[in-house]
């Protein structure tokens, strides 16, 4: 070849391309191109801590500024997964330290996360702009408070949902007066109290503050002191959100919310009194975020407040919004893409809220833009579904809980398999998809044969046999994760589609029929597989090779089984298929 | 790997019958009412309800484990904001008259005085009898007592019910000549 450009044009254009997937295509073009490449990345996603090891990515990317990690598998949020099952970021943290001594930011979600680990991350890292913990678990507010005092640059400090073991709420003390650089700070989950002055002080000398984010602790009485510091807030968290009825509070926390211009996303709410909510009219029409989901309000309230916010486009709420509230939103928020509705009362036999799939279908129809969805209900049919997938042809997510497993259409009391078929058909972008209710193998068959841009799937108490599996493994071409819980899949389906196993991030099966054997042949013959095993009732081997397995986490890695697990996981692999047959 | 298997021996085709009709043609002929679940494996961690849908106290719900999908943070956020005592439970021993050895329940458990009843006659295998504005469960045999926090032996079904649970030490249910007449207040 005549003619190539130098290296550093190629550079300036790499440093246009942002994407991980656009990077990656980068650096398979030719050798020199891989080579540019991986000493200009700044940012590295690793969607499984187990699939790649720090010292693997440190050789390759000399020069990286930021980190994300994902631990434990998603169903690790509804305790599925046991504790003490790996995600410790320590190892990558101490491998960082030396290789990265520049690193500024680092998100992590569902890894387990010591004081010591926050410490060395304190002490390690000179320019440390950015620590997000998405549910993480395993420090406590001493690590906070050496982030707090050590990180002179910090900017952004989110504790997402993460389980903090609460000491002291005095960490946030130990950001020293000459801080001024914090733009954001989530501590919306944590139990404890802060130190209310450290926290007034705190957000008035950081007057780039865009997010602040309180935890429930934090009183009504004292919010409207905190906003007047913060005028500049685009994005609000309140504490609880409820006190007894004061003309005073009311109108100094009414005046308070009309000076927050800026504002265009609000959470929070916990304990929410109907009393104080039209303190916020003011701001309703800015809003593009709102998130009601602890407040406990009934649909009467929710309805005047919701119907305000013309320009929302994301709403989390609880059922208590009800039908007659879907109906006020889809006439009043035309701009809406995402809504979440949680379910309030999850043990109760007859329920006070009257919210059905109506609701949905109502949006469905008034919201041109929704594409996001995440619904929980005690009833569904196929019609239903059908009107949706119809309307909302641009869904991209879809995620349906009907909160009695194996419930049918109530209607005909025939299985969902039509209606969500009919979703996969119509729906060609969608890429994320949860199931529920009575569903038969046939449901499987549409996915397969129509959820081709399908990334990720969720499936409980669903299909007859394996062909189910092996519609979804065969049929699925984007799929990365899969995850399936109390489902008659054995081995056949999955033995079958080993290779597919390879193209997918991960698949973890819990309560369903896969054999111990099975696992030990796919461990033997998919080395660049982890076929991990999770069973607490003791080493599958002192069972016979037919008996199910508990549970099942299957990952592709390059690093290799890992030696972090606990005593109630192994990794099938050659070696242990040869020493426990 | 090969991708097309075989699945006639164990997979009964005709049951699945797999056409590429469009949704909503499918007339798919079996009925599986929520209750019948033949061959799917049996769900873990259920605790049997009775057919007939007679509910006899809170404990006997089905809670499956992880399910519904809901993080632990929100499920635990709609409990009274005194979370720590949910937690522990209010136990108290049940002895009755006669019978060789004493029980253990959860106050907790229940909402109110008529479940408590209910619970305990099931468990004992007894009954409290009729309630008559004026005398009380006088056709009954049996009498329910508890002791409370200052040692004194009460009727139970005088105080409310959330002072009941927090005085409640132990209960009794008395049997014979000390029990006729007085029966139960509830």
């Amino acid at each position: 070849m005549a003619f190539s450009f130098p290296e550093e044009v190629l550079e300036h254009i790499f440093s246009f391309v942002h994407s991980d997937k656009d990077r990656n295509a980068v650096s398979l073009v030719c050798k020199s191109w891989y080579e540019i490449e991986r000493c200009c990345r700044r940012r590295i996603f690793v969607g499984n801590c187990y699939a790649v090891s720090p010292r693997i990515v440190v050789r390759r990317f000399p020069e990286i500024l930021s980190l994300s990690l994902k631990g434990k598998p998603h169903f690790a949020d509804f305790d599925l997964v046991p504790e003490g099952w790996g995600g410790y970021v320590h190892p990558w943290i101490e491998v960082m330290a030396e290789a990265y001594p520049w690193l500024e930011e680092l998100r992590l979600k569902r890894m387990v996360v010591t004081d010591e680990t926050l410490e060395l991350i304190s002490r390690s890292f000179k320019n440390f702009k950015v620590l997000i913990l998405s549910s993480c678990e395993g420090f406590s507010t001493d690590g906070l408070a050496a982030i707090a005092a050590n990180c002179r640059n910090l900017r952004e400090l989110d504790l997402g949902e993460s389980e903090v073991d609460d000491l002291s709420g005095h960490w946030l003390s130990h950001f020293p007066e000459s801080c001024t650089s914090l733009e954001s700070l989530n501590i919306a989950y944590l139990g404890l109290e802060v130190n209310f002055s450290a926290l007034e002080r705190l957000v008035g000398r950081c007057t780039n503050l865009r997010t602040l984010r309180l935890n429930r602790a934090v009183p009504l009485d004292k919010l409207s002191n905190l906003l007047r510091q913060a005028p500049q807030l685009v994005d609000l968290g309140t504490g609880a959100y409820s006190a007894e009825l004061h003309p005073e509070v009311y109108s100094k926390l009414a005046a308070t919310f009309t000076c927050c211009k800026k504002i265009k996303s609000l959470s929070g709410f916990w304990d929410a009194v109907p009393a104080y909510l039209p303190a916020l009219y003011s701001i309703c029409s800015g809003l593009t975020s709102l998130n009601l989901s602890y407040a406990t309000i009934q649909s009467p309230d929710l309805i005047k407040l919701v119907s305000q916010c013309h320009n929302l486009q994301r709403l989390w709420v609880l059922d208590h919004i009800e039908d007659i509230g879907l109906h006020a939103i889809a006439a009043s928020c035309k701009y809406l893409q995402e809504l979440r509705v949680f379910p309030s009362d999850l043990y109760g036999e007859e329920p006070d809220v009257f919210l059905t799939e109506q609701g949905l279908v109502s949006v469905s129809e008034g919201c041109p833009n929704l594409h996001s969805v995440l619904y929980f209900c005690r009833q569904m049919s196929n019609a239903a579904l059908f009107t949706i997938a119809r309307n909302r042809p641009n869904m991209t997510r879809f995620r349906l809980c009907i909160l009695e497993p194996h419930a049918p259409d109530y209607l005909t009391l025939k299985p969902l398999d039509a209606g969500f078929g009919a979703i996969v058909e119509q729906c060609k972008y969608l890429r994320r998809l949860s199931l529920s209710g009575l569903l038969t193998d046939h449901v499987f068959k549409y996915i397969g044969t129509h959820a081709k841009r399908l990334e990720m799937l969720s499936v409980a108490f669903a299909g007859d046999s394996d062909l189910g599996l092996h519609h979804v493994l065969s049929g699925c071409t984007s799929l990365r994760k899969l995850e399936i819980r109390d489902c008659p899949f054995g081995d056949k389906a999955l033995l079958a589609n080993a290779a597919k196993l390879e193209t997918m991030r991960s698949l973890w099966m819990s309560s369903c029929s896969v054999s111990f054997g099975a696992c030990k042949l796919l461990g033997q013959k998919m080395p660049r597989l982890n076929v991990e095993v999770i069973d607490e009732g003791g080493h599958p081997e002192s069972r016979p090779d037919d008996s199910p397995v508990e549970k099942l986490y299957i990952y592709r890695t390059v690093a290799g089984p890992r030696f972090d697990m606990p005593d109630f996981v192994w990794t099938m692999d050659e070696e242990s298929a040869l020493r426990l047959s | 790997m090969e991708s097309t298997v075989t699945y006639e021996s164990d997979l009964n085709l005709k049951a699945t019958e797999l056409r590429l009709g469009l949704p909503g043609t499918d007339e798919y002929e079996k009925q599986t009412p929520p209750s019948v679940r033949s061959n799917k494996r049996s769900l873990p961690d259920i605790i049997e309800e009775s057919d007939t849908g007679d509910r006899e106290a809170p404990v006997t719900k089905a809670q499956v484990v992880g399910w519904p999908p809901i993080r632990s943070y929100r499920k635990n956020s709609f409990q009274p904001k005194k979370i720590e005592a949910e937690a522990t439970g209010i136990y108290v021993k049940v002895s009755m008259d006669g019978a060789p050895y004493l029980r253990k329940i959860d106050l907790k458990v229940y909402k109110g005085y008529p479940e408590l009843l209910k619970a305990l006659e099931n468990m004992f295998k007894f009954t409290i009898g009729e309630y008559s504005d004026r005398e009380g469960y006088t056709r009954s045999e049996y009498a329910l007592t508890y002791e409370d926090k200052d040692g004194d032996w009460m009727m139970v079904g005088d105080v409310p019910w959330d002072m009941f649970m927090s005085s409640c030490k132990r209960l009794r249910i008395m049997k014979g000549s000390e029990a006729r007449g007085l029966g139960c207040a509830v």
